[in-house]
């Protein structure tokens, strides 16, 4: 079943949470809203359940119109971000409640709960409370009760925020091979830039209650529509620079850039992500120089490895905030640079952002 | 000091000793001795004289089954209000709301005495809705309906006070969650809300169960103190001293006390109840650390 919303706002009180949030989301897609906390993700989540209504705006489903429809008549499971079990049922009575309030026949009931509790991989655990779950467990039974209803869409809310790394990603590919399997048009909310990425087929970074860019994993995170997108990508170097002439400069270096032709010169952002960026030892000598004019001096302050990438933090030369480079750790080995050490860094890649009156910091 | 450190808890110093002799003391003269005096009395004549001065005069008899009449009725309505407004209280916001949340505890602030008068001035026969109430032929004021009126007044807050932060405390989520899976509001209230609140409940109908049947003040103004029509047991209790009865009005004045002690057994164990359920919701609400053995199956 296929989603549209459209032009939906929310406010509470004089708080806009939502403001004009339009999204399509196809039949079968597993779709990752992305945002930081408070940007509305909650929010325009439940109004695509039905459990909260918007101020104005569309919800269609498969084309229908069903904004006035109550939450009972969506055909929506929904995964609550602290879970939600109810307490005082066990396992088994959880799973079962959406049955049990449709008034299912014991039988089926039974069965029913019995296949899910073997789908999560929690076939003994029927008859316990919530309270005695571990987090992962909890987490397949609060996706098990919200798949019990068979539901055509499927919404969850920071399904793996509270587990720990390890279980997380054997949670969130099992919840994509489980997608694939029933095929239900899936949106899940999370402030995990890797998680969406690994388990989305479209991701959407929402900002401030709205949607900042839409896309294909690769495409959000090689093309940033905005600084806000670039920013919360993170892991980013961010210089005040300027451009003219199909140059932006940055400390003077000048890089490629055809999107501004004009002779005018202009301030502007300049971003460039560790990973986009190579570093040199500097030839000695030449040391105090910028090397030929397409890279940086700077001078190495540290270096911290986390797993197969090293991060070598560099101070440029004319001043100005340090700058992150990461590198595989076996190549940082290779090179073996000492703190203090002159290096020259070379962008292989940058992103310009103009300021941008709707952008203010 | 060589003892452990725990041991200071334990405070043997003379100010400590003087500390505990001096709570010792008020406890029993101003709660153990009055309490075990109106059992002593009550019983001073044999068991038999206690129970003849309960059930033998038809004045008494009828002060205890309205007690026991009255008080459950203003508890029910407690009970009905109290959920309603906590509910209302707990999940919306709305212009107002505090304003509201403050009147719920004026029946705490106001006498009881003075709660009486004013429904007397509103139901009465000079007062407000008299013409009202004396066209459709209900009496009020010096009837049962007054006594349940009085008696909600004065015993409103305790439910709703109960629930409201209990409410809060748990959160809208699992109702909502209900919601997202079919159930109507009906079955949201029985199968989810109520069993998710039902100790908070019970301990504060067990308190206003005990206010209730304890009232006097605003039960005495409304009730025109009308023997064998009107008295509840507590003004029983007070009619039968000034008439030097003594030790009829300790009889009933017992059983007041005796549901006064069961009241305060419910309560503990509620109390019991309450604490486990709020140590069990936040077991609930801390992230799941602990490893989880069942996953590893998942990532095959
Ligand atoms: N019922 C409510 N009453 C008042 N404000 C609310 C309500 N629900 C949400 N908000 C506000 O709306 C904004 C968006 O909330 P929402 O829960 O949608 O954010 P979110 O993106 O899910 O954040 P998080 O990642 O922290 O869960 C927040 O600033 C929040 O305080
Ligand atoms: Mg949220």
């Amino acid at each position: 079943m296929s989603i549209r919303v459209d032009g939906v706002s929310k406010s509470f009180g004089a708080f806009k949470a939502l403001d004009n949030v339009s999204l399509d989301v196809p039949q079968g897609t597993l779709l990752a809203l992305l945002g930081p906390s408070g940007s509305g993700k909650t929010t325009l989540l439940r109004i695509i359940a039905g459990l909260e209504w918007p101020d104005s705006g569309r919800i269609e489903e498969d084309g229908t119109d069903i904004t006035d429809r109550h939450a009972r008549q969506r055909d929506v499971g929904f995964v609550f971000q602290h879970y939600a079990l109810f307490r005082h049922m066990s396992v088994f009575e959880n799973i079962a409640f959406g049955m049990r309030v449709r008034k299912a026949p014991q039988a089926e009931v039974k069965a029913r709960v019995d296949e899910l509790l073997h789908l999560v991989r929690l076939d003994n655990l029927g008859s316990r409370k919530p309270a005695q779950l571990s987090g992962g467990q909890r987490q397949r039974v609060a996706l098990a009760r919200a798949l019990a209803i068979r539901p055509r869409i499927l919404l969850l809310d920071e399904p793996f925020g509270a587990l720990d790394a390890k279980v997380r990603v054997e949670l969130r590919q099992w919840l994509r091979r489980l997608h694939d399997e029933i095929g239900m048009t899936t949106v899940f909310v999370t402030h995990d830039q890797e998680e969406a990425f690994e388990l989305a087929d479209d991701v959407v970074v929402m900002n401030e209650g709205h949607v900042e860019q839409r896309g294909k994993p690769d495409e959000v995170f090689d093309k940033p529509a905005s600084p806000f997108v670039m920013d919360f990508l993170g892991n980013v170097n961010v210089y005040h620079g300027r451009v003219e002439n199909g140059l932006a400069f940055w400390h003077g270096v000048p890089i490629h850039y055809p999107d501004y032709p004009h002779a005018q010169a202009r301030e502007a952002r300049v971003y460039l992500r560790p990973h986009e960026l190579d570093i040199a030892r500097a030839p000695s000598g030449s040391a105090s120089e910028a090397h030929a004019g397409t890279s940086l001096a700077a001078t190495v302050l540290r270096q911290t490895r986390t797993g197969p990438i090293t991060r070598i933090t560099c101070q440029p030369r004319q001043g100005g905030s340090d700058l992150h480079v990461d590198l595989p750790s076996a190549a940082a080995r290779e090179l073996g640079l000492q703190p203090g050490e002159s290096v020259s860094i070379t962008p292989r890649h940058v992103r310009v952002f103009l300021p941008d009156p709707e952008y203010v910091i | 000091m060589t003892s452990k450190p725990r041991d200071a808890a334990t405070a043997t110093s003379p100010l400590g000793l003087l500390l505990i002799a001096g709570a010792v003391a008020t406890v029993g003269l101003l709660i153990v001795a009055p309490l075990t005096s109106v059992f002593v009395d009550a019983f001073s004549n044999g068991p038999r004289a206690w129970w003849e001065a309960l059930a033998h005069d038809p004045d008494t008899r009828h002060a205890i089954w309205l007690s026991l009449t009255v008080a459950p009725l203003a508890v029910l309505i407690n009970t009905v209000f109290g959920v309603a407004a906590a509910w209302l209280v707990a999940r919306f916001r709305f212009p107002g709301r505090s304003l509201l949340v403050s009147l719920f505890d004026v029946p705490f602030s106001v006498s009881p005495v003075v709660a009486g008068l004013a429904l007397v001035l509103i139901f009465g026969r000079q007062g407000l809705l008299g013409p009202t109430l004396t066209a459709l032929a209900v009496k009020v004021i010096f009837a049962w309906p007054g006594l349940v009126l009085a008696t909600t007044f004065v015993t409103l807050p305790l439910v709703v006070r109960e629930l409201i932060p209990v409410m809060e405390a748990i959160g809208p989520e699992e109702e909502m969650a209900a919601v997202s899976l079919g159930a109507n509001g009906w079955q949201v209230f029985w199968r989810v809300t109520l069993p998710n609140i039902r100790w908070a409940l019970l301990h504060g109908v067990v308190l206003a169960n005990a206010r209730a049947m304890g009232e006097f003040g605003a039960v005495y103004v409304v009730s025109g103190h009308i023997a064998g029509t009107t008295d509840t047991m507590p003004l029983r209790v007070e009619k039968l001293f000034q008439e030097y009865r003594t030790p009829a009005s300790m009889a009933v004045a017992s059983v007041l006390a005796a549901l006064a002690l069961l009241t305060l057994v419910a309560k503990v164990f509620i109390e019991r109840q309450l604490e486990t359920e709020s140590k069990e919701l936040e077991a609930a609400r801390a992230p799941g650390a602990d490893t989880d053995p069942t996953t590893g199956g998942l990532g095959s």
